[in-house]
């Protein structure tokens, strides 16, 4: 079996708030560095709001607190400069959301942001990125072609791209493949396991069968009574789909609740 | 209960495991009382319920797999299923002892010798009994009583090296009577092995609970005994 030492992300004692209404409780769990984890539970127990607390991407929404701690690589996401954190940790959506621009333009859009204008550097980028998404080989000899004239599957990937331009240490992704068909899914899992030896992924997934062969480790999330989400079990992938601890997680694993 | 459906195809699944397992411990008491009569028209009949048993087998694995591929089970789920898998297998092969005690029926046919068959009944008792009771064991998923079961195995070994000892002295008194007293020996051991192969149904029950591989451990006094 696989050894996962290190921890990415850890999280301590992290608690959400929309206004009173506590979305998330007492969070706490350490991701595993240059793994794939993945998040399941029930719609509402909070799995996109968790993964969105990573980068941030909550503070924009103003009703929103937070309290308890998520370090990444032993800094608090909270005390570094949200533009860096973002480099540091992409997202990639449920829905491709290619700007409606070039291939290329699409892709180099992150570097650029972050300074380069270096027209063979960023050249070298975009080609590498492609590379790394599974997409170059499609795509190489028109990136000029607009974005949003790919299939879905390869705008997903061209986001992907996008994403591994600003060469992030973590990728989230929020359903990255259920808008797309089985056979761009699995393309897109494939890609996840090949990027996951540079890079940490962690990945929100209604369906338990991806989960199930495309993660390291898995994070049941689940409801209280008063609505709040919560982490069940977090244990290796082929623990938690085979022989949970616990019997709420065996219940919705095998379909009896949620 | 959710998943009513995959509940009712899984119950349909155990109900046909049933049905083959009491398919297997009618085969075993026909076969001894074949050999008990000399009766080799009931001997060939097990031969052709064998072929059905083997069907049974297959039908079953095939609708096993269906569900496995249709249903996607999970957890407790999956290991039920695989078990199963395993378990008609495992009965499959009890046919096979049976159809080859009925085999022996027919080589004995106008032989005269003693058979130990008093013996011979009670191993065929006491390993149809431990099957019967892994088998409800197994589709109650009661992991707590198939642990208990191995532990009748002792009896069916203490039966068996008895058979073994009878078998060769008759081998000394009558050395015209040496291949067929070696066939007496091959039904206590058919019956011997198929007592063995409860013990791994036993063992499946467990797994499906526990989750847990393994061997079930019985203070085994084998090396006591002086039969293989």
């Amino acid at each position: 079996m696989e050894q996962f030492t290190e921890a990415k992300i850890t999280v301590e004692h992290f608690n959400l708030f929309y206004g009173s209404f506590q979305a998330l409780r007492d969070i706490n769990i350490d991701i595993p560095a240059n793994a794939i984890t993945a998040i399941i539970g029930p719609s509402g127990c909070g799995k996109s709001t968790f993964i969105r607390s990573f980068n941030r991407m909550n503070d924009l929404i103003t009703s929103v607190t937070v309290n308890g701690e998520i370090t990444l690589d032993g800094e608090n996401v909270l005390e570094l400069n949200p533009v860096l954190l973002r480099k540091k940790i992409g997202m990639v959506f449920q829905r491709p959301n290619p700007f409606p621009k070039s291939i290329y333009d699409n892709v180099a859009y992150g570097p650029r942001a972050h300074g380069m204008r270096n027209k063979s550097e960023l050249n070298q980028i975009v080609e590498k990125s492609l590379v790394e998404s599974f997409l170059w080989d499609e795509v190489k000899d028109d990136l000029s072609k607009s974005g949003l004239a790919l299939s879905g599957g390869q705008q997903q990937r061209l986001c992907i791209a996008r994403a591994l331009a600003v060469t992030p240490e973590l990728i989230l992704m929020d359903e990255p493949a259920s808008a797309l068909d089985p056979i761009a899914t699995l393309k897109i899992e494939e890609l996840i396991q090949e990027l996951k030896k540079s890079y940490t992924i962690i990945i929100v997934t209604h369906n338990m069968q991806q989960a199930a062969r495309a993660s390291d480790f898995t994070a049941f999330f689940s409801i209280h009574e008063d609505r709040a989400g919560y982490l069940v079990e977090f244990d290796r992938t082929t623990k938690l789909f085979t022989n949970p601890t616990l019997q709420i997680t065996e219940d919705y694993i095998t379909g009896r609740f949620g | 209960m959710a998943r009513k459906v995959f509940a009712r195809k899984v119950q349909n699944i155990q109900n046909e495991v049933l049905l083959l397992g009491s398919m297997v411990e009618d085969a075993v008491i026909k076969a001894v009382l074949s050999l008990k009569n000399r009766d080799i028209i009931l001997a060939k009949q097990i031969y052709h319920d064998d072929l059905l048993l083997n069907d049974k087998r297959y039908a079953i694995e095939n609708a096993i797999l269906i569900v496995i591929a249709t249903e996607q089970p999970m957890a407790r789920d999956l290991r039920q299923l695989a078990s199963m898998l395993d378990v008609v297998t495992e009965l499959e092969r009890m046919g096979d002892y049976a159809k080859g005690i009925a085999k022996v029926t027919v080589k004995l046919n106008n032989v005269e010798i003693r058979i130990p068959i008093n013996e011979i009944e009670m191993m065929a008792e006491l390993s149809i009994g431990m099957l019967h009771k892994a088998l409800t064991a197994f589709i109650e998923e009661d992991a707590q009583s198939a642990a208990q079961i191995p532990y009748q195995d002792d009896a069916v070994d203490k039966l068996y090296e008895n058979i073994y000892h009878q078998s060769v002295e008759i081998m000394i008194a009558e050395p015209h009577n040496i291949d067929n007293s070696n066939l007496i020996m091959w039904v206590a051991h058919n019956l011997e092995r198929l007592a063995d192969r409860v013990t791994n149904i036993c063992e499946r029950t467990v797994f499906i609970s526990t989750g847990e591989l393994m061997e079930l451990e019985v203070d085994d006094q084998d090396d006591d005994l002086d039969v293989p």
